[in-house]
């Protein structure tokens, strides 16, 4: 039923809104979606900090980029190698990481995400350097290509239902419940017999190849990358639309990917104040509700319909 | 010969800023477990400030060092009572983004008040380069690893013999067993949000002679002092120190001898691998799962 809603909301969406330039934003909302949703399964349900996640969003749009500018590689080829690579990637790096607890594993996250950027920005033979790669052709499938726009909104968004699906199952799964027993506690999930490394590593792969996704298709979207779409400050970001749209949550992380992608645009009128703003109101949300938006709201509901409720009764017993 | 000692100097001179902004990051970590993102922030502040009240309001030096230094750590004490006390429920991710939003927050203020320009500021002496065995040493690198070294002994002296440091040493040991003895330890994680913040601000006004001081100048420096702590160690002072110098001596030696393209990257390089191999660093207790 919440499907149906879901598809209908995008279709309506899709029809109702024409100008260009908010069918492209409302893209990339979708596709900041796809990166929090993984990043959710990672830090929401297994408890598991990334301050790197970024690095696996540029290391599956580079692919995509080096491969259909460099290499002529039609984009649909692209997208395996693009998913395979990032796979690998967070798997060799995984299982040393994922070893690691609470500010460690975010330090050695950090750690990873830093040193792709800088490779981004270094490798200037292959990546473009810090100017990035221009040119990456729109995705074409057989003759029928997909031109930035409506269809394209329609696309990235029928694949956020679709891993929206995927998280659902994943969640509801034999290690769905594993992953929520790691968060709860790792010692005593272990000594029920979990497998606390593969799962985690399992999970952290799973999120790398969402965020995979999500690089190829921002590449084929905006068809120039640069290394700064990719850095530490995106990574924060991805963690606070995470946090602020309510862990633990699938539809916290369509909101905090909403919000967090929009916020800036609706900022542009403080033109300079812009920043300070933004920063303030991060500090603002985490502070009075640092369960996230979608928690905290409801709670701050229960609390004022408790109130009223005993309010109430008090009322009917003087 | 003459190569390597350069190199040698300038690691060192670099070395020593990332082991000031390593010890406010291990200061602060050791009172309260809190990393600070916007610690960079504070370090740039120094730097500003010194720009504006030095250069701009030709202030004599001490005045201006004091005046930053006192300015950035009022910063501090604000970030803790308005931000970080605020929290009700204090989980890591939730304070790492408060300390983020903060360093976004400081970063926009600067960017209004000093401008998206750079500035740069005169060496804090005006004598010439000393020449040492072909290779040049600057007066400013001797500036950084005097205060530096004045800095590691005021602190060690601050935690041995003072009774607010010993305090404060009893908090981060124990914070509730502290409190029950009669230590105030709210009050001692504002003063180590206060030290760490003035001496963010020192390792800015000691490397605004040295390099281009701008607004966004803090990120980059504060995550490599974040590396030079998790070098030496998190919580260890001397940890700190020895993470700072090594990690600056490593970087020189790689950019001199290697590529100048791996200059930033050589701290990740040995942030990972330090936390692969012995992730307590190299003078922490051992302990690793640290809640």
């Amino acid at each position: 039923m919440r499907r149906i809603v879901f598809l209908i909301v995008i279709l309506a969406v899709g029809l109702a809104v024409d100008n260009p330039y908010r069918l492209q934003l409302l893209t990339i909302v979708g596709v900041n979606t796809m990166l929090t949703l993984g990043l959710n399964m990672l830090m929401g349900y297994a408890g598991q900090i990334s301050l790197g996640h970024a690095a696996f969003y540029g290391i599956g749009a580079y692919t995509t980029a080096i491969l259909t500018t460099h290499a002529q590689w039609p984009p649909l080829l692209a997208l395996p190698a693009a998913v395979l690579l990032t796979a690998v990637v967070a798997l060799v790096v995984g299982f040393p990481t994922l070893k690691l607890t609470g500010y460690y594993l975010g330090m050695g996250t950090l750690g990873f995400g830093m040193i792709v950027y800088i490779l981004l920005r270094e490798w200037s033979a292959v990546t473009g350097g810090a100017s990035g790669l221009v040119g990456i052709p729109p995705l074409a499938v057989g003759g029928f290509t997909i031109r930035p726009g409506r269809d394209y909104f329609y696309l990235v968004w029928l694949m956020v239902m679709l891993l929206f699906i995927i998280c659902e199952r994943v969640v509801d799964s034999r290690v769905g419940r594993a992953l929520r027993a790691i968060h709860d506690s790792e010692k005593a999930a272990a000594a029920m017999g979990i497998d606390t490394i593969r799962a985690k590593v399992s999970v952290f792969v799973l999120s790398a190849v969402f965020a995979a996704l999500a690089g190829f298709l921002y590449a084929h979207l905006i068809s120039f990358i640069s290394p700064g779409s990719f850095d530490f400050m995106m990574s924060i970001r991805l963690v606070t639309m995470v946090v602020i749209g309510g862990m633990a949550s699938i539809w916290g992380a369509v909101l905090g990917a909403f919000i967090l992608t929009l916020l800036p645009e609706w900022l542009h009128v403080f033109a300079d104040y812009e920043v300070i703003i933004y920063g303030s109101i991060l500090m603002t949300v985490m502070i009075f509700l640092p369960q996230g938006l979608t928690r905290g709201v409801l709670d701050i509901y229960e609390r004022s319909r408790h109130k009223f409720n005993s309010a109430r009764s008090a009322a009917s017993q003087g | 010969m003459q190569e390597f000692l350069q190199y040698l100097f300038s690691g060192l001179t670099n070395g020593a800023i990332y082991a000031v902004i390593a010890l406010g990051f291990s200061m602060l970590y050791s009172a309260t477990k809190l990393i600070n993102f916007a610690q960079g922030e504070f370090v740039m502040l120094g730097a500003l400030s010194l720009v504006s009240l030095w250069s701009g309001l030709h202030l004599p030096l001490p005045i201006a060092f004091l005046i930053s230094v006192a300015g950035v750590s009022i910063a501090g004490i604000l970030l803790e009572r308005l931000a970080i006390r605020s929290v009700r429920v204090p989980h890591p991710i939730t304070l790492v983004i408060i300390t983020v939003g903060a360093s976004i927050l400081l970063r926009g203020v600067a960017m209004l008040a000093w401008g998206k320009d750079s500035h740069s500021v005169r060496s804090f002496s005006s004598h010439p380069p000393f020449d040492i065995a072909g290779a040049t040493l600057l007066p400013q690198s001797l500036w950084i690893l005097g205060v530096t070294a004045a800095v590691v002994a005021a602190l060690h002296f601050f935690y041995k013999k003072t009774l607010t440091g010993k305090a404060m040493e009893a908090c981060a040991i124990n914070k509730r067993a502290a409190s029950i003895l009669g230590v105030p330890s709210e009050r001692m994680v504002m003063l180590a949000f206060a030290m760490s913040a003035a001496v963010g601000a020192m390792a800015g006004i000691l490397i605004a002679p040295v390099t281009m001081c701008g607004y966004d100048m803090g990120a980059m420096l504060g995550l490599k002092g974040f590396c030079a702590a998790m070098l030496g160690g998190v919580g260890s002072s001397w940890g700190a120190i020895a993470g700072g110098l090594l990690l600056g001596v490593l970087e020189s030696l790689g950019v001199g001898f290697i590529s100048s393209s791996l200059k930033d990257a050589i701290a990740f390089l040995l942030l990972l691998f330090i936390l692969y191999v012995r992730p307590s660093g190299i003078f922490g207790a051992g302990e690793v799962h640290r809640f």
